[in-house]
């Protein structure tokens, strides 16, 4: 009993801070982030006073108490997941049409390109990407450790304030607030809010590590600590931030100048190192092998793959700052560190692709294999892309141009989009005990889309990049510049086109995957024809005759 | 601490310590004897499939 006024208690008290703050804040973006902690808060103190059963006195156990492992955060994980990878892709397509059809800012503050931009790559990274990566680490933790979840308590709360970070982070910039940090525009209260969330994951994930029953530590956790650890890592210098009260949503960054930039990008490239790749990386070491029912090609090579990641990742920020007042040594560094991971790169995607070494016909029967293929294709060509647009030559023409969007989507669409798709199929008819998907068909279907769009999406980027990167550089007779900025933008239209196109293709893909998802877990299986049929051919039925050594 | 004095640290003890780092880590790998733990290693997901 005083366990329920206590843990109840304290959810209140947090509902009235946040309503003082609220009443006292000096922006209206503020108050109206505190009203939403204020909610959220209440909420929270209905949630933990309904799990109090006051005839027994003590605090029910979570629903799936009964089952070996502790589940229902993936199941939720795995809908939210589907959720804001929607919103995620919508806002994309529409910032796409937007880019190609000025109009559609339609004239609000709320709804302008700048404003939009953030919600989107917020949205499909942090959104989609991190409750892929949440729910998949819950998942592939228990079963590796063969131990339930530590924490319980702990764990829910790591999901719903990762939730609760979201639309914080959302809501802000519609409402234009925002660091102008890219991948980290959260503001100082809302970057407090998500340390304190990670550093709670963080103690779910290490303490069902420590108390696990099998003595190995299974490669995939390695790649989801190192990404939970370098993320905490980066977010907590990246946003070191003054804020101008502590009562507003304004913050001014601890560094300036070129050390600014060169903190911002060595966070945001590791954003993608750690989060982007390691986490998912994860995911391909352990659904790769589980879909195609064979080990990982190579654990030794898997655990190369681990350490150099892990010691070049770091270093490769400075790519992103080739020409500028960053040191010309320091640009170096990064430009070589860069090249350097294309090894480590196509290392760990040939170890996915061959662990099919002996299986290869499963990708012409099992569509979700063939996604998980696709998704290690577009990581090779993404790693093999990124370093080379680190070379200084090649970034002369390449950056500032909508070659590095194309080269963000072949990876993040790719790599990242592809493999949860296909994690999310696999774990779907396992977390709801269904005896299939409901439609095989379907993944086919969203295989398709999904490779159609990203192939529209990528080519277009890459001859509108291009094109924009000579039309700059473009010199008359006379020594000035032959284009303006405007026509180069108007020669990209028909670019632009293509690449909502491709965008619609995607998110086509994606709807598809809900439906079939949804029907899944209402327990319906779709009556249809197997993914391929074998006829029987007399001809090729005959014995193979042994042919004697030369 | 200088500028100066981190970044001749950097490009001389620390990067050698990075490099034999690396080595170590991705050495004990091919340690004698871990053909056995990596190959157990790899099969162990398969253990129990009852659970997923």
């Amino acid at each position: 009993m005083e366990e329920v006024i206590l843990r109840g208690g304290a959810w209140y008290l947090a509902a009235f801070i946040a309503f003082l703050a609220a009443a006292f804040g000096v922006d209206t973006g503020f108050s109206v982030h505190m009203s939403i902690m204020c909610v959220a808060a209440l909420i929270a103190a209905f949630a933990s006073n309904a799990g109090f059963d006051y005839r027994l006195g003590h605090f029910v156990q979570p629903k799936g108490a009964a089952s070996r492992y502790d589940d229902d955060l993936v199941r939720l994980g795995v809908i939210a997941t589907l959720f804001w990878g929607m919103a995620g892709f919508l806002a994309g397509l529409y910032i796409a049409l937007q880019l190609a059809f000025p109009a559609l800012n339609l004239g609000l503050e709320y709804t302008t390109f700048g404003r939009l931009r953030p919600l989107h790559t917020s949205a499909v990274i942090f959104a989609f990407g991190g409750n892929a990566l949440i729910a998949t680490s819950f998942y592939v933790v228990q079963r590796t450790c063969r131990a339930r979840l530590a924490f319980p308590a702990l764990a829910r709360f790591v999901f719903w304030g990762y939730q609760l970070f979201i639309v914080l982070a959302a809501t802000g910039y519609l409402m234009g607030i925002t660091e102008g940090r890219e991948y980290a525009e959260p503001e100082w209260y809302v970057d407090l809010w998500l340390t304190v969330v990670w550093v709670a994951y963080l103690a779910v994930f290490v303490g069902t590590i420590v108390k696990r029953s099998e003595p190995h530590i299974y490669v995939a956790n390695w790649f989801y600590l190192s990404f939970i650890i370098t993320v905490a890592m980066l977010h907590l210098v990246n946003n070191l931030t003054v804020p101008v009260s502590f009562l507003g949503s304004k913050s001014y960054s601890a560094f300036a100048g070129v050390q600014d930039a060169l903190t911002q990008w060595w966070y945001g490239h590791n954003a993608v190192g750690f989060f982007l790749t390691a986490g998912f990386l994860a995911m391909m070491y352990y659904f790769v092998p589980k879909q195609a029912e064979r080990p990982v090609y190579s654990y030794r090579l898997s655990i190369i793959h681990f350490w150099s990641l892990i010691f070049l990742y770091i270093w490769a920020g400075p790519h992103h700052l080739h020409y500028t007042a960053l040191p010309d040594w320091a640009q170096t560094l990064g430009m070589v560190f860069s090249v350097m991971l294309w090894m480590p790169s196509w290392g760990g995607m040939i170890n996915g692709l061959m662990t099919l070494n002996g299986a290869w016909d499963k990708i012409r029967i099992d569509p979700i294999i063939r996604m998980m293929v696709m998704a290690l294709a577009f990581y090779g060509m993404s790693t093999f892309e990124g370093p080379m647009m680190s070379i200084k030559a090649v970034n002369s023409l390449s950056h500032y141009t909508d070659w590095t969007i194309g080269h963000v989507h072949s990876g993040a669409l790719g790599w990242n989009g592809m493999i949860t798709f296909a994690s999310l199929y696999y774990l779907v008819p396992r977390l709801w005990g269904r005896p299939r998907l409901y439609s095989l068909r379907m993944v086919n279907w969203h295989f398709w889309l999904s490779t159609i769009g990203i192939v529209l999406y990528a080519s277009s980027m890459w001859v509108a990049g291009i094109m924009q990167g000579l039309m700059w550089r473009e010199y008359g007779a006379d020594g000035y510049l032959v284009y303006s900025f405007a026509e180069t933008v108007a020669a990209m239209h028909p670019m632009y086109l293509i690449r909502a196109t491709g965008g619609l293709l995607y998110l086509s893909g994606a709807i598809i995957m809900v439906y079939n998802v949804w029907q899944t877990i209402a327990g319906n299986i779709r009556t249809e024809r197997s993914m391929t049929e074998t006829p029987y051919d007399p001809e090729a039925d005959r014995p193979l005759v042994a042919v004697p050594a030369e | 601490m200088s500028y100066e004095l981190l970044r001749d640290f950097a490009d001389s003890w620390g990067l050698a310590m990075m490099v034999v780092l690396f080595l170590a880590f991705g050495g004990w790998a091919f340690r004698p004897g871990s053909r056995q733990i990596s190959n157990d290693a790899a099969h162990m997901i398969f253990k129990d499939d009852d659970n997923g």
